[in-house]
């Protein structure tokens, strides 16, 4: 059995749109923060994993450390599309377990700005020949005619598949994600937008796509957030303080979408998501009634409605009982996004994976100030990039 | 006129696996081992690993399990359309529009009959017309 290992340190910057900065700056930003927070340097790193989407080639880990400090450590520059920043945090974590490093520094980081929607291609100009190309032999884009490709149109569509399969799911049901989530970003200074909104205002924003509204979609942004990990026996070796604050992390699981019929046609952000959640509940010990908290992928309001469910978070078809009866919001039994979920708190790509790592972590050691969910000792993130990859990490806190 | 060019066709299908002709259809690549089907070019099976694929029609027929109104698109896609996941009576998902009904919630529902229908998308320099397909309600 390898040694458990715990998050020592950890930061993220302000999700918003930098004109002055650039990714370098918020991943250095994040990094050395999260290196102050647990008392150490980068010349403690054993290694170093960098996750960055939409600059995955750039060796952004690399131009951290010449940033930073270039101690020569190994750097693994990751990208695993939404779930690039856990992919980061769990290649650190494996490098630990595996003995190869006591310590070590992950770095998620993305600088999007208005990207408007993702995915969804611009239809080329017509060819002046038709000439069938590409594994499904098209003589044109087919967004927009052979369905969609867009996200807020995709995740809409995986919403919808669950309202047709369970009752109790329709637009309200979706549009009260939204709404939970943007008046629980008012208590969080480092969310993107900070501004609540009734049932109705959500319902009647311009409509994206069906039934996701602009307010139940997630911005585009810029930010960074950092995880300084450490392996069990080194931790002891700390002071009683770091230790006292140090977050244990009882599950990291990632997996990729097995097969599944429908897949081809949409890639399933479901069983992958199922099959993380329960390797993580196993492997902690944790069933989902002792959870204080969750993070969870709320890419979109549809998203996170399916995921109550994916998550074990309700009954198996209960989402829609689940909102309804307020049990995710941060009064009730099952606090989902406190933080005001990739809806309101933002989601650069690369930094989303780590980020809700800082705020489950910042709630376990009583730090989150005026959004704190009291006595919080058992925390749960979960992300998905569509693909798909899904990353879950269950932490806990110090048992002192 | 360039005597060498071929004759072009009348019609091209927007994909491979649309099939054009009295009878428009899907056509998949079905894995002779489990079942599984593609409507992409294969290397393997992402079910089973098999290797061996034969040509397989797919049901016109089907029923409406997801669907989306989008209304922002890339700036030449005309919105708001209708993007949807049909499961075809022979238990096939498909993804394409529903067309021939207002894109409204009070028109498309989950759950209802759709049925495979095709229509002229554009035209190439030579005038070959591009077919795509789409699903419209059947009226029940």
């Amino acid at each position: 059995m390898s040694e458990s290992v715990w998050i020592l340190g950890t930061h993220m910057t302000k999700f918003t749109r930098y004109a002055d900065k650039d990714a370098l700056d918020l991943a250095s930003e994040a990094a050395l923060g999260a290196l102050a927070d647990g008392g150490v340097t980068i010349h403690d790193m054993d290694i170093l994993a960098s996750g960055t989407l939409f600059q995955a080639n750039a060796g952004m880990g690399q131009q951290l450390q010449h940033q930073i400090g270039q101690t020569g450590i190994p750097v693994y520059n990751v990208s695993n599309a939404c779930a690039t920043g856990a992919t980061a945090l769990r290649t650190v974590i494996m490098s630990i377990k595996a003995g190869e490093a006591e310590m070590g520094l992950a770095v998620g980081v993305e600088q999007m700005g208005k990207m408007g929607l993702l995915a969804g291609g611009s239809r080329k100009a017509e060819e002046n020949v038709y000439q069938p190309s590409g594994r499904y032999g098209s003589v044109m884009s087919v967004d927009g005619i052979l369905g969609t490709e867009t996200m807020p149109g995709v995740f809409a569509q995986a919403g919808m598949k669950y309202a047709y399969e369970n009752d109790g799911v329709g637009f309200e049901q979706f549009a009260k994600v939204a709404q939970k989530n943007h008046a629980h970003s008012t208590l969080n200074p480092l969310a993107q937008y900070q501004k609540e909104f009734s049932l109705e205002e959500v319902m009647a924003s311009p409509m994206t796509s069906y039934p996701n509204t602009l307010l139940m979609c997630c911005p585009t942004g810029d930010g960074a957030a950092a995880a300084v990990v450490i392996g069990e026996e080194m931790l002891r070796s700390l002071s009683k303080e770091q230790q006292q604050r140090a977050v244990k992390i009882s599950a990291s699981v990632l997996t990729s979408d097995p097969y599944v019929e429908s897949g081809q046609i949409q890639s399933d952000v479901n069983t992958l998501t199922r099959n993380a959640v329960d390797a993580a509940y196993e492997e902690a010990g944790v069933a989902p009634d002792d959870l204080d908290l969750v993070e969870l992928h709320d890419c979109f309001a549809t998203a996170e409605l399916i995921h109550y469910d994916n998550l074990r978070l309700c009954e198996p078809g209960g989402a829609g009982d689940f909102i309804d009866s307020g049990v995710p919001f941060r009064d009730g039994s099952t606090p989902v996004n406190v933080s005001g979920g990739l809806i309101s708190k933002g989601h650069p790509i690369g930094a989303t994976g780590i980020a809700n790592v800082y705020e489950v972590s910042t709630h376990l050691r009583g730090e989150a100030g005026d959004r704190q969910i009291e006595d919080a000792k058992v925390g749960l993130t979960h992300v998905i990039g569509l693909g798909s990859s899904c990353g879950v990490h269950i932490l806990e806190a110090a048992a002192n | 006129m360039n005597q060498d060019s071929a004759p072009a066709p009348t019609e091209i299908p927007i994909v491979d696996y649309l099939v054009l002709g009295d009878d428009p259809h899907l056509v998949a690549n079905q894995c002779t081992n489990c079942g599984a089907r593609f409507f992409n070019r294969r290397n393997a099976c992402a079910h089973c690993g098999g290797t061996n694929f034969e040509k397989a029609t797919v049901a016109n027929q089907g029923v409406l399990e997801a669907f989306s109104i989008v209304y922002r698109a890339a700036p030449t896609i005309p919105v708001p359309y209708v993007s949807a996941i049909v499961k075809t009576q022979d238990g096939t998902s498909v993804r394409s529009n529903v067309v021939n009904t207002p894109a409204d919630p009070e028109h498309v529902k989950l759950g209802m009959q759709v049925s495979l229908t095709t229509y002229e998308v554009g035209q190439d320099d030579r005038g070959t017309r591009c077919i795509a397909f789409g699903y419209e309600p059947v009226d029940q």
